[in-house]
């Protein structure tokens, strides 16, 4: 039986084998691996790219205190991006499993529809959600828009739920049984920042510091990315920097929403303002590129 | 000679519900392509797996038939420089032209024969092009920003016309006669002919008929004790190429948990068939897989594992939910968003709760009202949204809110469709009446009207819903003073008044204009005018009497009569006018204390005096005072017998 680490190392390598960088997590509070740079600029644009990650995504308001089997305030995903996608992109998925120790013609597999859209990022696909004996396992969605803009090359996005494959493959009820280690279990590692994020996010997080940091993470976003349609020299214009504002803008939204900190007034409101950032971000960085591959 | 042809789009998993309709288009698109095309095609019949869309015909002509075109030039007066002209545009010697004689004249002409294409040349350039006009409801492209656009990417093609391959490609996919088997069990390519498809594909773990899924599905369920579901059967069909069935159990201990619950869980979020146990439910589901078998029981033991998940899950929520009763969290409302522009839940509870008093409401159904959307707050109505309603009314009942106000709540976003019965108390109707009425109201006052198949806030439902309730559950309130003088609004309710009746009851479209011509404010009313017109329609002095009537509105928008006005029984010239008169009003005094049907027939027994009427006195007579007097008399009877239906509405042969 493969321990939790294990099954990253073997998805890792099965995708590096298969032509996939193998980044490490973004440095950022993300809600999902969609939103790390690695995915939700690279997918814009002319150029080809593979690259696989492990993304821990926060999510505030599905925080339990640790006392819920089945889910986390932060949990793992593994990103695999496939721009453009092969031809024998579900072969390569289902073949993914069967590295992994699934042994395919015992279990039941399903692809059920399922799309994706984030009003917020101006992003949308087509896909399935992968049900592996009712569990569903993967979102497996072809991307088609992101910031408002066609994409030029259709990517294939993976995204495996880590915890719920281990739960799985291990045959535990609770994601805190999972053995991370030899010795360890997941709630050893993990179980205090359950805990306690919880208690931050839901009754402890300081509303008014963090709206105060949500408008200057705001302003920042705001501020460079009026600079960019006059910057002389467009390829050196900090838009990553930009984005990493927009990252925290975001979340920071969401703690604040777990906190029950937004008036229904205010949300939409605020939703809008993030996701013009974004969209702006991302159509700034569609120049970019375009830009960079004409030259 | 005629040769069968086999097309099978082969694509990456389809959504099951898009399926149907899919092939539906297919089989007549094709049929529509080969009568364009002049080609014949018998026995065409489309089959579908999620993985591939088919269509099979016998009978194609391996050819067109050739066909003669006529030309026709100049006149045989022309000059020979215009015959010859005319010669050398179709490429021929003037002497190939012949003398065509036409019902205009003589003419030089050609007939050129037009040999018939081959069908396999015809197919191949029309198929890539009705293939992706298939509609679907949200399509994606796949190849590139400027490829095509289909429901999800085609990854094979096999089209055979008799043993030969119709050459085309979509998105660099070539069409073959190489299919693929069931992802896991069948061989990835494997060689096809017509005759041995469909054998072919079930030997590789495809049963391509839908059909034998379905009886697979029923004959391995009901042995299980599955409980019938015919929408789920209907997705597991299309979500399966090989359907096998499983049972598994939970543990008893969930069943003190709602059964609503449990079946939710089960049902909309596993697509697990229920188990009845001696008419309750049992611990245990029946799962359809797409695969074989389970030999090692692994299958099972998944499943099993996830639905113990998700029964803890909702305990869980059940029992945090418990921490709050529902009449706790009304403030919590001010928290949920209804609509951006209609504020919050507890706006639109505070609304509702006043429309129910206006409705006349008691303490059972204003408290129901306040609590009815409590439930938007919980963590268990979070995960399952399907549950709105019937959660509350659980939750009111578990902590001790009167029966009626848990029941009430329970039902208030009955009736959910057509099918869906009404709620079950007067507190009930009345809360599920004012909360869509408040949301009709709400959003056509901010413009949100539904336009062709947007209806983001169901609000047709909605409305559908308030006539149903108003009309079965028999609520003489008058509808129209609580449409705020919403002029779209009012037509919209019209609409589906009318479809209501017309598609829902059955009735005919002009006995439904006639009713609500006379008025829609009351339905239960509208309803009893319409039946008793119904009956009476069938009768013999009915049409014509509506026919009549028809006459005497054209008599008096052609005079442009302002009426109404006092019949002077003196100026009545004796005879057939005075008789009228004496026969309408004999007939009014009647017919007002009768019910309707028997109003209506007294009515219809008019018709010989009316008939003798229009026969024997002229309405527009030259003495103004005299005319004006029989005007006034039309006036009054259409007036008067207008009230149950406008019979110049009703479509008679006359």
């Amino acid at each position: 039986m493969d321990t939790f680490q294990e099954l990253i190392f073997k998805l890792k390598h099965y995708w590096a084998e298969r032509g996939c960088i193998i980044q490490e997590p973004y440095d950022l509070e993300l809600g999902a691996g969609t939103m790390a740079p690695e995915t939700f600029l690279r997918v814009l644009g002319p150029r080809p790219y593979r690259v696989a990650y492990v993304q821990p995504s926060r999510r505030p308001a599905d925080g339990r205190y640790g006392d819920n089997p089945n889910r986390l305030y932060k949990h793992q995903q593994l990103q695999v991006i496939l721009k453009p996608t092969p031809e024998d992109v579900i072969d390569q998925y289902l073949a993914s499993l069967e590295a992994i120790g699934i042994d395919l013609s015992k279990h039941d597999i399903k692809f059920e529809e399922d799309n994706w859209e984030s009003p917020t990022l101006g992003a949308w696909g087509v896909g399935w959600q992968v049900m592996l004996d009712g569990l569903e396992i993967t979102q497996f969605t072809y991307f088609q828009q992101c910031g408002g803009l066609d994409l030029d090359l259709v990517p294939a996005e993976l995204t495996y739920g880590l915890e719920r494959l281990a739960a799985f493959l291990q045959g535990v009820d609770s994601i805190y049984d999972i053995v991370w280690a030899p010795g360890v279990r997941y709630g050893e590692v993990r179980f205090q920042d359950e805990l306690q994020y919880s208690v931050y996010n839901f009754e402890m997080a300081g509303i008014e510091s963090l709206w105060k940091l949500f408008e200057i993470h705001e302003a920042e976003a705001a501020r460079l990315l009026a600079q960019f349609p006059d910057a002389a020299d467009k390829a050196r214009f900090p838009l990553l920097p930009t984005y990493d504002h927009v990252l925290k803008c975001s979340h920071l939204f969401n703690t604040l929403d777990s906190r029950g900190a937004i008036s229904v007034t205010e949300r939409v409101g605020v939703i809008a303002r993030v996701r013009k950032l974004a969209v702006g971000l991302a159509q700034a960085w569609a120049e970019q590129q375009n830009q960079e591959a004409a030259a | 000679m005629s040769v069968p042809f086999l097309l099978e789009i082969g694509t990456e998993e389809i959504p099951d519900w898009m399926i149907p309709g899919a092939l539906e288009q297919l089989r007549t698109k094709f049929t529509d392509l080969m009568a364009k095309l002049n080609l014949a095609a018998d026995d065409v019949r489309v089959d579908a797996t999620p993985r591939r869309l088919v269509l099979r015909a016998s009978g194609l002509p391996p050819r067109q038939q050739d066909a003669e075109e006529l030309l026709m030039g100049p006149p045989k007066a022309a000059p020979a420089a215009a015959v010859a002209g005319f010669a050398r545009k179709l490429g021929v010697a003037p002497e190939e032209l012949v003398i065509e004689t036409t019902a205009k004249g003589e003419y030089y002409s050609f007939r050129r024969k037009v040999a018939g294409q081959a069908t396999s040349d015809l197919l191949a350039a029309a198929l890539p092009d009705l293939i992706l006009s298939i509609h679907f409801p949200k399509t994606m492209y796949w190849a590139g920003k400027n490829g095509p656009r289909f429901i999800r990417p085609i990854r094979w093609l096999v089209a055979l016309l008799g043993d030969s391959v119709v050459p085309f490609e979509i998105a660099g996919v070539a069409s073959g006669a190489v299919t693929r088997g069931h992802r896991r069990l069948g061989q990835q390519q494997v060689a096809v002919t017509i005759a041995g498809y469909e054998q072919t594909l079930r030997d590789n773990y495809v049963l391509l008929s839908a059909g034998e899924r379905r009886r697979k599905i029923e004959d391995e369920i009901r042995p299980l004790g599955a409980r019938p579901d015919a929408a789920l059967l209907e997705t597991l069909v299309f979500i399966t190429e090989y359907p096998a069935a499983i049972s598994g159990q939970f543990d008893p201990a969930f069943l003190s948990l709602p059964e609503e619950v449990l079946t939710t869980v089960m049902r909309f979020h596993q697509k697990y068939f229920s188990v009845d146990g001696g008419g309750q439910l049992a611990a245990r589901f029946v799962a359809v897989m797409n695969t074989s078998a389970d030999p090692d029981g692994l299958v099972r033991q998944g499943n099993e594992r996830v639905l113990r998940a998700r029964f803890n899950d909702a305990r869980f929520f059940w029992d945090t939910d418990q921490k709050r009763p529902l009449r706790e969290r009304v403030a919590d409302l001010a928290h949920v968003t209804f609509q951006a522009k209609l504020g919050s839940y507890l706006e639109k509870t505070e609304r509702v709760v006043n429309l129910v008093t206006e409705l006349g409401g008691g303490d059972a159904a204003r408290r129901a009202a306040l609590l009815a959307k409590c439930d938007l707050t919980t963590e268990l109505v979070k995960e399952f949204t399907e549950l709105q309603g019937v959660v509350g009314g659980l939750y009111a009942r578990a902590q001790g809110e009167p029966e009626e106000v848990a029941l009430a709540i329970y039902d208030h976003y009955k009736p959910l469709s057509m099918e869906d019965s009404l709620p079950r108390t007067r507190d009930g109707q009345l809360v599920s009446l004012a909360d869509k009425l408040d949301t009709l109201r709400g959003c056509f006052g901010i413009g949100l009207v539904p336009t062709g198949s947007r209806d983001p806030f169901a609000l047709r439902r909605a409305a559908q819903g308030v006539v149903r309730i108003l009309a079965e559950g028999g609520w003489e309130t008058p509808l129209r003073p609580l449409l705020l003088g919403d002029t779209a609004l009012e037509e919209f309710f019209l609409d589906r008044i009318r479809y209501y009746f017309r598609e829902v009851r059955g009735f005919r479209y002009d006995e439904v204009n006639a009713v609500l011509a006379a008025g829609w404010d009351n339905l239960p009313d509208a309803l009893r005018r319409i039946e008793a017109l119904a009956a009476v329609r069938p009768t013999p002095n009915f049409e014509p009497l509506a026919a009549s009537f028809k006459r005497i509105q054209n008599i008096l928008r052609q005079a442009e009569f302002a009426g109404p006005a006092e019949v002077r029984t003196g100026a009545l010239e004796p005879g057939p006018e005075t008789e009228l008169h004496a026969e309408f009003e004999r007939v009014r005094q009647q017919a007002a204390s009768l019910p309707y049907l028997q109003a209506l027939e007294a009515i219809a027994s008019l018709r010989p005096k009316v008939d003798l009427f229009f026969d024997k006195v002229l309405v527009n007579a030259p003495d103004p005072d005299v005319r004006r007097n029989r005007l006034a008399l039309l006036s009054a009877i259409r007036t008067e017998f207008s009230t149950i239906a406008d019979f110049s509405e009703i479509a008679t042969n006359q």
